[in-house]
């Protein structure tokens, strides 16, 4: 058996309510053993008790009450499955437009998009919405079940039209790497294994496809970053500086800047759970040790060349997911990036984000699960990279001050199909 | 300026789980005023003590450890508890569940009846005693169908609800703890472990466990489909056989209602190839705490449950 170390891949499904997301995750999850007995078990039973037959897939991740009552998904159920070589993290995302604000949460951390379409139905708008929001959030890489062939009479003639649909969208959208299968999450077609009723299709399975995708594909690094989480004493009276690497790797040596102070330094040494290293790749929690003495703290980012930019203003992509609309004036909120939390006013609402054309339209406000660019004012100066350049520094959400809720994504920057 | 698609990665899951907890328990610390890490003395809550230690290595625990004491205990994790904290050198906070059944706020259920979901009282009164508003425990995602559902950083209402249709969005790793006056979150850094993660990670970390996770004999009745350990808590009732059989637990939980399963696994590496092969999950193999209804653990959990 093999128990070696893997690599590890995120997906989330996405797609429109009904068109079969969770059904798929449930049959990949059953067709690869990945469910054990007395899981599939109480899918049954549930299954039965609602006298929906003998046995409901979408069960599998649907596992709140009021989602098996209602037969929707409302958040994200998080599942986990390996294979030989790769442990997949999967979030089972919603699809209905109420519960955009989940789909982003399980997008957010996706490397991979499975997109999931009903042949008879074609790309709904909510499919439209849900791949430009995973565009939008740096996914690259798709992989596209067309499902409920069994419905469509297995034809090469509906499922072509679906993928000519696909095909305009994703090239729009810029997803540099794209496989668009047919299949049956019911019965299990192209699934786990190439089905016999689809003899004009050759190319992978869903499983194929996810195994075959490049894990992490998303980064485009533009030099090492590392925003200070917390100040560690080391005995002796020093301090490192401790947060999770992202863009590039950091090595002992390299002449680095403290940043919005502006300060150059040198890395003297790199630890990691108490131990020393030569290199922090991208993704450690590791602690840096500098040359030079300086008061940096929480909030502070610490990089290599090509540097972030500091600035109080930003003109950023919103996705909004508070009651009330987002207007100038409006609420009161704070924003955080990175490990920096502070006030925030919104200068401007440039646009809205018209899904059926992507296209920019004039707006005043965003509404509930709406998509616009804005011009945002900060009391604190933030260290920031394009979001296309670096996820981490490139990605904030804003607070409402009075509840506590996240009530919005915002990436700096707009992406190029905008 | 350059571009570079293949840059040195951390790829290796165990390395990615690690890193990504280590990254959590400082946010969460950072971002809220008092944390506690909540601690069972099962695998999950040492591997969660474990990796606390690393994120604030070389400096002491920045926040105390809690047990919820529901005194039906296996001796054995009592002992682990102990040195476990002591090592870690950590400041030990135990909450009784005894005395919430002495301030009368629980109906005492008797010597043998079980008390597990009298917990929920007893760590919600802790949490508000002590002001905490941030609680660490060592929940996974895979372990049943409500946790799957639940975010890293789980928002808790006044009263310690959970309600699972209105979670906080929770955006890339832009974890928010903040809270007011009253209410509190769950973090969860092992959230996206599995238990071959957990038992992978052990193994490479050498760690330190309960005794009972290993194969041993032991003196045992099936009751409910499950291989209880005949003790202090667990009398054999009329018409049980007593039999002794070489079992392991594969989780900890209260004597009454955590089974042993029946194995020859005695080191982490025989654990592994057993819990890489098992074909029944873990919480069903041994809980039978959420064997009362389908919805058992989100009910549990709404209530403000682990």
């Amino acid at each position: 058996m093999e128990l070696a170390t893997k690599d590890l891949l995120r997906l989330a499904t996405i797609g429109s309510v009904d068109d079969g997301k969770s059904t798929l995750i449930g049959r990949l999850l059953v067709d690869t053993r990945q469910l054990f007995d007395d899981q599939l078990d109480a899918v049954v039973a549930a299954s039965e008790k609602r006298g929906i037959g003998d046995l409901d897939l979408s069960f599998v991740t649907d596992g709140l009450r009021a989602e098996r009552e209602q037969g929707i998904t409302i958040d994200v159920a998080y599942r986990y499955a390996t294979t030989p070589t790769r442990k997949f993290i999967i979030a089972d995302c919603p699809g209905h437009v109420s519960y955009t604000r989940n789909m982003a949460t399980g997008a957010s951390t996706a490397d991979l998009a499975l997109a999931v379409l009903d042949v008879t139905s074609g790309l709904k708008e909510q499919t439209r919405r849900h791949l430009c929001i995973a565009a939008l959030l740096g996914v690259r890489s798709i992989v596209v079940a067309v499902n409920k062939m069994d419905m469509a009479a297995w034809s090469e003639i509906a499922f072509q039209r679906v993928v000519d649909q696909i095909e305009t969208l994703s090239r729009e959208l810029g997803f540099t790497s794209k496989v668009v299968i047919p299949v049956s999450a019911l019965l299990g077609d192209n699934v786990v294994t190439s089905s016999a009723n689809t003899p004009w299709y050759a190319g992978p399975t869903v499983l194929d496809a996810l195994e075959a995708s490049e894990a992490g594909s998303w980064e485009v690094a533009q030099g090492a970053r590392l925003p200070i989480q917390w100040v560690l004493r080391q005995p002796g009276g020093g301090r490192t500086y401790a947060g999770m690497v992202s863009g590039e790797a950091f090595n002992v040596g390299d002449r680095v800047t403290l940043l919005p102070a502006n300060v150059e330094t040198t890395i003297r040494a790199i630890n990691f759970g108490g131990e020393s290293r030569l290199e922090a790749v991208v993704g450690l929690a590791a602690d840096l040790d500098l040359a030079d003495e300086t008061d940096a703290g929480r909030g502070d980012l610490i990089a290599t060349a090509p540097l972030p930019t500091v600035t109080r203003e930003l003109e950023a992509t919103i996705c909004w997911f508070g009651e009330r609309p987002l207007s100038v004036g409006g609420q009161r909120l704070r924003l955080k990036h990175t490990t920096k939390s502070t006030p925030v006013r919104v200068q401007a609402i440039t646009g809205v984000i018209d899904i059926a054309s992507l296209s920019i339209k004039d707006a005043a406000s965003l509404a509930t699960n709406e998509i616009g660019l804005a011009t945002l004012l900060t009391a604190d100066a933030l260290v920031v990279d394009d979001y296309r350049e670096d996820r981490v520094t490139g990605s904030f959400v804003l607070i409402d001050e009075v509840t506590n809720a996240t009530v919005a994504a915002g990436m700096v920057g707009h992406a190029s199909f905008l | 300026m350059t571009t570079t698609l293949h840059t040195p990665h951390a790829t290796d899951h165990l390395d990615v789980l690690e890193s990504h907890a280590l990254f959590i328990l400082r946010e969460v610390v950072a971002e809220c005023e008092r944390p506690v890490l909540l601690f069972s003395g099962g695998k999950d809550s040492a591997v969660l003590l474990h990796l606390a230690a690393k994120a604030f290595a070389p400096q002491q625990l920045p926040f105390p450890v809690l047990h919820i004491d529901t005194g039906q205990n296996f001796a054995e994790v009592l002992e682990f508890r102990d040195r476990a904290v002591a090592a870690a050198g950590a400041r030990l906070v135990v909450a009784s569940v005894q005395d919430t059944i002495d301030q009368g706020k629980v109906a005492d259920p008797g010597h043998l009846g079980s008390r597990n979901r009298l917990q929920t009282v007893t760590l919600l009164d802790a949490i508000t005693e002590n002001s905490f508003d941030a609680a660490f425990g060592g929940a996974r995602r895979d372990e049943d169908k409500a946790r799957a559902k639940e975010r890293v950083l789980s928002f808790r209402d006044a009263f310690g609800q959970w309600d699972p249709r209105q979670q906080r969005p929770e955006l890339w790793q832009l974890y928010q703890g903040k809270v007011n006056p009253g209410e509190h979150v769950r973090a969860f850094p092992l959230s996206d472990w599995t238990e071959l993660d957990v038992w992978q990670y052990i193994g490479r970390e050498q760690m330190d466990l309960p005794s009972i996770y290993f194969a041993h004999q032991r003196d045992v009745v099936m009751r409910d489909g499950m291989w209880l350990a005949v003790g202090e808590f667990v009398e054999p009732r009329p018409g049980e056989d007593v039999v002794n059989k070489m079992v392991r637990f594969r989780t900890v939980g209260d004597a009454n209602c955590t089974g042993a399963v029946v194995s020859s696994a005695a080191t982490i590496e025989t654990i592994i190839e057993e819990v890489a092969i098992a074909n029944v999950s873990e919480r069903g193999a041994t809980r039978g705490d959420d064997k009362f209804s389908e919805t058992a653990m989100e009910d549990r959990k709404r209530e403000g449950y682990f």
